[in-house]
């Protein structure tokens, strides 16, 4: 099932679904950071913050980006191959918030990036018939 | 009550998933990104009833973990969330009838794993 390596539009989006989730992620937990949320105005009262209303927008994105990825590509090659977002998550904790990251974590991070090679070398598509 | 929430983020992320999956094979290829031509695509997306269900399994799988996190650790909710990739690779394989061979089987695999030991 090894292919030649997929087009552009296939790695732009990756890129796409991979930063807009681990961006918005980040922007919404800055965001939310110290808020409670006891009632349904408290909800709407978050919306309002930039961090919790840009992490929403990048969220919306995500979603939008991941369906235009699905529409050429296999949901089991999109699934793995986005999951180094995880990595990216981790390594900006270490960067940016200065996280300590224990050992068993980075065997973590080798086994994302491991899958994400191995799946990454498929065929991103391997159906042409619509599903039923 | 905490592996019930688990159950509900799996299930709820997986039918979002291969919702999405069968609406965009349905819908083919999107081939221009240039914001006139997306608008009308947006337009037929939000029309479509697999669509509109993948969005809400989103919103049931969001609050769920909102819901999950406010009660359990993060060390606990995201390794257990990660069952969902090998999960969806099964389902990709029987219904979607995509071609899962021995090396995307152990991509799912190590990012599971993976995503399980990140969160330790």
């Amino acid at each position: 099932m090894t292919s030649p390596p997929p087009h552009s539009k296939t790695i732009v989006l990756t890129l796409v679904v991979v930063l807009s989730n681990v961006i918005g992620n980040f922007a919404l937990s800055r965001g939310m950071r110290g808020t409670t949320l006891g009632s349904p105005l408290g909800y709407i009262q978050a919306l309002v913050n930039p961090w919790v209303a840009a992490g929403v927008f990048l969220l919306i994105l995500w979603m939008l980006s991941q369906m235009a990825l699905l529409s050429l590509a296999d949901l089991s090659y999109v699934l793995p191959v986005t999951s180094i977002g995880y990595v990216l998550a981790a390594v900006a904790g270490r960067l940016f918030l200065q996280e300590q990251i224990a050992p068993t974590r980075w065997i973590g991070v080798l086994l994302i990036m491991s899958g994400v090679i191995i799946v990454g070398r498929t065929a991103h598509r391997t159906t042409t018939e619509p599903v039923r | 009550m905490n592996w019930l929430l688990v159950a509900i983020i799996v299930g709820a992320t997986t039918l979002k998933d291969i919702l999405q999956a069968i609406a965009m094979r349905r819908h083919g290829e999107i081939h221009d990104f240039r914001p006139d031509a997306l608008g009308p695509v947006l337009r037929l997306l939000a029309r479509n009833r697999t669509i509109i269900a993948s969005v809400v399994c989103s919103a049931v799988a969001f609050f769920a973990f909102l819901r999950l996190v406010s009660t359990a650790d993060l060390s606990f909710a995201v390794p257990a969330t990660a069952a969902s990739f090998v999960l969806e690779t099964i389902l990709a394989k029987y219904v979607l009838k995509e071609h899962v061979g021995p090396a995307r089987w152990t991509g799912a695999c190590l990012v599971a794993c993976g995503v399980a030991l990140l969160s330790l």
